[in-house]
């Protein structure tokens, strides 16, 4: 190098320095063009038949993605305008996925937060018609912790071992085939509407058994509703695992129950609580095998045994079916509590989960 | 403490796949005996199969004998799970249990099998262990921590801990420093010295400065194509191994003009 003139010197820097560093849009670039985009279409909405706040913000979005892409393409060349192109309409889509999500919680948040009272949480249907004023949802909230509990006392451990027998113990080619009818049936499980879940438990329990319209009727249904997703759920933490664990464990002289047990399950228990509680809130929604299975009641009835009993989403759809205006916004108060209901249980999950399992150094 | 192998004619399948063929060799007790060999040889298959590991694999079998002081670890009623409690294993990849404490990924062992012991009787084991591996000083502060914040040499000393605190007779080792770096590699190797005085040992390395630097015998694997049978080649004390062997193909593996 050092026999090289300055001059030459220089021209191989700027050789260099054009062989690596390309174009780039100055930092002001992305909301220059942003305010452009709504300048223009706040213009076409003026003067064209652009109209409304949703499509003149749609006009700019577009405005703006032609002509982000537009001058990236010039200063910065193709990749990087394509790269631009994506991001953006990543984060658009993401927003337009989000807006329904926003809407729905904002209006029940909106709507429910007016009628719910000490009076609406603690006070039954009881002697209370349609068109009037007052009354509460507690015997529906009681009816739905209940049939929710009894659902996913049965249905998470059963679907947990359901889990840990197709991923550990049907491996031999013997049993191999039975885990792949079974892991087959859950996907069918997966499938079936609910509607249809309440009709068989309505069916096979109910007119075939003579079992009462009854709270436990409902959790049959629940359960039947809830076992594929955490089946699925499970199994998928424990694929997870690494083998090595489970080897190390081994030959530790660890029996392989033990091993599951101690060490497997441990491992992946944040999973499965996560997925277990996705199951219970997807329940905890469920109206349609409710309403054949528990049936409507306006009254306080603690016992899932014996007699119709309420519940939060069979109490929203007869509050909103009798459409008075007292109706219907207990119908929203309802919508709120059970939402916050699933909320507090999932924070719930959340928190237990974080205490127990993979330690973090 | 320490008890020899004697394995008689083994041959191991992954299903109908052979993998290994007509191994026969002997182990004494209290020494260190490398398996040494190109990738897909089979050594670390003849590895475990010597605690009944090859078989945790779906469709994985053997057939042959493996002795353990003339017991036949692969008799009709001898439960694989007693196997593996007489004959420890430590892996590649450091595996602490995620879910545990430094003190009781070395207690799991005791633990899971059903034992109760006394507070006190398990503060000793895990200070005996973690002393046996050479982790103690670096620990002891922090057993309540967990064992998967360790550095990769600790975590593997540690699995070393958690293998030597159930007393077991053999120690099998799978290329237990080939994740680590140079200072993690020697403090293992100064550890299989001192191990070596209570227990039989079995490595696998790749590496043959390791095989030559820690082991007594070395045994040299080979295999004569891809998709056929490994084989023992040459099984001999270490420097003569080194030095000279009777066999071509391990003067060329060992002098590195193959594999």
């Amino acid at each position: 190098m050092s026999n090289l003139t300055q001059r030459e010197r220089d021209e191989s820097e700027e050789l260099l320095h054009s062989a690596l560093a390309g174009g780039k849009l100055p930092r002001w670039a992305v909301p220059a063009v942003a305010a452009g985009a709504l300048l223009l279409a706040f213009v076409l909405n003026v003067t064209t038949s652009v109209d409304g706040v949703a499509g003149t913000l749609i006009v700019a979005v577009l405005l703006f993605l032609a002509g982000q892409t537009a001058w990236s393409f010039a200063v910065e060349g193709r990749r990087h305008a394509v790269d631009r192109l994506a991001t953006t309409a990543i984060y658009a889509t993401f927003l337009i996925a989000l807006a329904p999500l926003v809407a729905v919680l904002a209006t029940v948040i909106v709507r429910g937060i007016e009628v719910i009272s000490a009076e609406f949480l603690t006070t039954s249907m009881r002697n209370i018609s349609p068109r009037s004023e007052g009354g509460g949802l507690y015997h529906a909230l009681i009816g739905t912790l209940e049939q929710v509990g009894i659902a996913a006392l049965i249905g998470i451990p059963l679907g947990i071992l359901t889990a840990i027998y197709l991923v550990e113990y049907s491996t031999s080619s013997k049993s191999k085939r039975l885990g792949r009818s079974i892991s087959f049936f859950v996907d069918v499980m997966t499938g079936v509407p609910s509607v249809v879940v309440g009709l068989f438990v309505y069916t096979a329990f109910i007119l075939t058994l003579g079992m009462q319209r009854s709270g436990f009727a409902g959790s049959i249904a629940l359960t039947i509703l809830m076992l594929p997703v955490v089946v699925r759920s499970t199994e998928e933490m424990l694929r997870i695992v690494p083998r090595d664990l489970r080897e190390a464990s081994y030959a530790l002289g660890i029996p392989k129950w033990r091993t599951i047990l101690k060490i497997v399950l441990p491992t992946a228990t944040a999973g499965i609580i996560t997925g277990s509680m996705l199951a219970v809130a997807r329940v905890a929604g469920e109206t349609a095998p409710l309403l054949l299975t528990t049936f409507l009641s306006q009254s306080i009835n603690t016992n899932p045994f014996k007699g119709p009993q309420a519940a939060l989403p069979t109490f929203i759809w007869d509050q909103f079916t009798s459409a008075t205006d007292a109706s219907v916004n207990r119908a929203w108060g309802a919508a709120l509590v059970l939402i916050v209901l699933v909320m507090v249980l999932y924070l719930a999950a959340k928190i237990i989960s974080r205490f127990t399992g993979v330690k973090k150094s | 403490m320490a008890k020899r192998i004697d394995v008689t004619d083994l041959d191991i399948y992954y299903g109908s796949f052979k993998a290994v063929e007509g191994v026969t060799f002997s182990v004494e007790p209290r020494s260190v005996t490398a398996l040494i060999g190109p990738s897909g040889c089979g050594k670390s298959t003849v590895l475990r199969s010597l605690n009944r590991m090859h078989e945790v694999i779906p469709g994985a079998y053997t057939d042959g004998k493996v002795l353990l002081d003339g017991e036949d670890i692969y008799g009709a009623d001898v439960d694989p799970v007693n196997v593996r409690r007489t004959i420890g294993m430590v892996f590649q990849r450091p595996n602490p249990f995620p879910t545990m404490s430094i003190k009781d990924n070395v207690l799991a062992g005791l633990k899971l099998e059903g034992g109760r012991r006394s507070k006190g009787d398990s503060n000793e084991i895990v200070e005996r262990s973690l002393r046996g591996a050479n982790l103690w000083d670096e620990v002891k502060d922090r057993l309540d921590r967990p064992g998967a914040g360790l550095s990769g040499g600790q975590q593997q000393r540690l699995c070393i801990a958690r293998a030597i605190a159930i007393e077991p007779q053999v120690l099998l080792m799978d290329e237990p420093c080939s994740a680590l770096d140079p200072i993690s590699t020697l403090a293992i190797e100064d550890l299989i010295e001192e191990l070596k005085e209570r227990f039989t040992i079995v490595i696998v390395t790749h590496n043959m400065q390791q095989a030559a630097r820690v082991s007594d015998t070395t045994a040299f694997f080979n295999l004569a194509g891809v998709g056929k049978p490994g084989k023992l080649v040459e099984i001999a004390a270490t420097p003569v191994m080194f030095s000279t062997p009777t066999q071509q193909a391990t003067e060329d593996y060992i002098s590195g003009r193959f594999g």
